[in-house]
């Protein structure tokens, strides 16, 4: 990835899509390869992805592009692409904040009413009621293919059929998901699809959009100004086709490239044995979890369920002061509320310990966490007798 | 681990001065929006000036040991003394714990608060223990506020 990265700035660092000259072909050439790369990668067309500086923006241009299409602007067509009062968005109480604040925000400007699936006790979607809430009214249900914070993994494909039943779109937050799982947009059946690059070895500063082709092409733009335009007068501009109309200004080239390699770097693996060796290693965690009553695992205890984030909580002891003892011992997790607040509050913990899994985790680091894991009761006076 | 001194578990296990009381002057809520950590706090202050006494630090504290610790600190060494004296407390608080270690703090100025040093080694955590801290210059300022 870094040579890849290296490589374009020492060999075809130009204007992308905007020389006539020898280099800025190049670097065009190595962009838009790129883009076929990363849209192979999750099985789409290159021309229905969108480069964005990452996942929380390729979700705010979704969410943006549907107020801006509210009062006919934007350059898009058709209804679909409106929020108005009396329309609804459906989300779930287990967003990541990028799949939850575009959304409220977007009902705030246009008067349209905010709805959300909760969460059970063990963290999982409680779709008991999930008619009452996605109704004709919803134009939009966004949610996580797998949770930041507990692991689970949502039933994509039942959600976006359901969506898609009362004629609302589908928009899923796949940061989770893509670099972790084989994802295929077809099979998930899903109208939107956000990721990032920095959760998948790839540079920071680049997220993905990808979108249905014929939607991407009647949904308004969100940013303006350079690279994105057909023609332009004082009074007003036409647009380019998709994706340029969704890529403003100077493009993410260099990390569009150093995303490529890193794709092709995850599919020599094999996404199918990361998946496994993500599974084994969240086997191994929460089975070592589980002998320790004084910790609770939020989320599903099923491993089918589940992918590998698992965030728990130490009786008594805060999630800060659970990471600094790990963080002595040299094991690396994330505390707080991992932009999950609503989640938080839900499951009663004001903040969490979450330990996350990638292809180049080994057991013996699981087994670290869990020998440093055992000085925190000692430390903080909360040994229990078991 | 030199961050967690027997004196900061002590406090953050047996907190000084808890719990929301009245009569108050002001009550501020601070967050810390990494973490979630919470802090509400309210002081009741007679007097003004930098004479005025501080009567009352009530606050109810919801975080790591470091935050919970400094709060009680803080209620411990400021009721009773004057807010002159309460503020010259938060600058010594703030200097070591921004001092990247290099203070060590003044324990006829802070008291039990020089137990929180090596939280300065931790940047991460200068804000757990500065929350507190904040809430109250915060409740002061409105309190002189309300009094004028």
């Amino acid at each position: 990835m870094l040579d890849a990265e290296r490589h374009f700035y020492e060999h075809t660092n130009a204007a992308v899509h905007r020389g006539a000259h020898q280099l800025s072909e190049e670097g065009t050439d190595a962009y838009e390869s790129a883009r076929e790369t990363i849209a192979r990668f999750i099985g789409a067309q290159a021309g229905e992805v969108v480069f964005t500086r990452n996942a929380t923006e390729a979700l705010n241009l979704v969410a943006y592009a549907f107020t801006n299409g509210t009062h006919g602007g934007g350059g898009g067509r058709g209804e679909r692409f409106s929020l108005r009062p009396g329309d609804e968005v459906l989300v779930t109480e287990m967003e990541h904040h990028a799949n939850l604040i575009p959304w409220q925000e977007a009902c705030r400007r246009t008067g349209a009413t905010l709805r959300w699936v909760p969460v059970t006790e063990d963290g999982r979607l409680d779709l008991t009621d999930l008619d009452e809430l996605l109704t004709e009214r919803t134009k939009v249900f966004a949610f996580t293919h797998v949770s930041n914070v507990l692991g689970t993994v949502n039933p994509v494909r039942e959600l976006a059929e359901r969506a898609h039943a009362v004629g609302a779109l589908a928009v899923l937050d796949a940061c989770q998901s893509v670099p972790h799982l084989p994802v295929d947009v077809a099979e998930l059946g899903v109208d939107f699809l956000a990721y990032s690059g920095h959760k998948m070895f790839g540079p920071l500063g680049i997220g993905v959009l990808w979108g249905r082709a014929e939607l991407l092409d009647e949904m308004p733009v969100f940013l303006t100004g350079g690279s994105m335009i057909e023609t332009v007068t004082m009074e007003g501009a036409t647009y380019a086709p998709v994706p340029q109309k969704f890529e403003a200004g100077v493009p993410v080239a260099a990390q569009a490239v150093g995303l490529a390699a890193a794709c092709d770097y995850l599919t020599a693996l094999g996404l199918d044995r990361v998946h496994a060796h993500e599974q084994a290693l969240t086997e191994r965690l929460l089975r070592g979890l589980a002998e320790r009553p004084w910790v609770r695992v939020l989320g599903p205890s099923d491993l089918r369920e589940r992918g590998g984030a698992v965030a728990f909580v130490v009786d008594g002891v805060h999630a800060h002061d659970v990471g600094q003892v790990l963080d002595d011992r040299g094991v690396e997790v994330r505390v707080g509320h991992h932009c999950a607040w609503p989640l938080h509050r839900k499951l009663h913990a004001p903040a969490s310990t979450r330990a996350s899994f990638a292809a180049y985790t080994t057991p013996a680091e699981v087994d670290a966490l869990l020998e440093a894991l055992d000085r925190v009761p000692a430390i903080f006076g909360t040994e229990v007798t078991v | 681990m030199d961050l967690y001194q027997e004196l900061i578990l002590e406090h953050s296990k047996r907190p000084v001065r808890a719990g929301l009381r009245e009569p108050f002057d002001a009550e501020s809520h601070h967050v810390n929006p990494t973490c979630g950590d919470e802090v509400t706090l309210r002081v009741h202050v007679s007097g003004a000036g930098d004479d005025a006494v501080v009567e009352d630090v009530s606050y109810d504290s919801m975080g790591c040991s470091i935050s919970v610790a400094s709060a009680s600190i803080l209620a411990e060494e400021v009721t009773g003394g004057t807010v002159g004296h309460a503020r010259e407390t938060y600058e010594a608080m703030r200097r070591m714990l921004t001092s990247k270690g290099e203070d060590p703090g003044d324990e006829d100025q802070i008291g039990d608060g020089v137990a929180l040093a090596g939280v300065a080694k931790y940047p991460a955590r200068v804000k757990c223990a500065l929350l507190s801290w904040s809430a109250f210059t915060d409740a002061l300022y409105q309190a002189e506020g309300a009094k004028q």
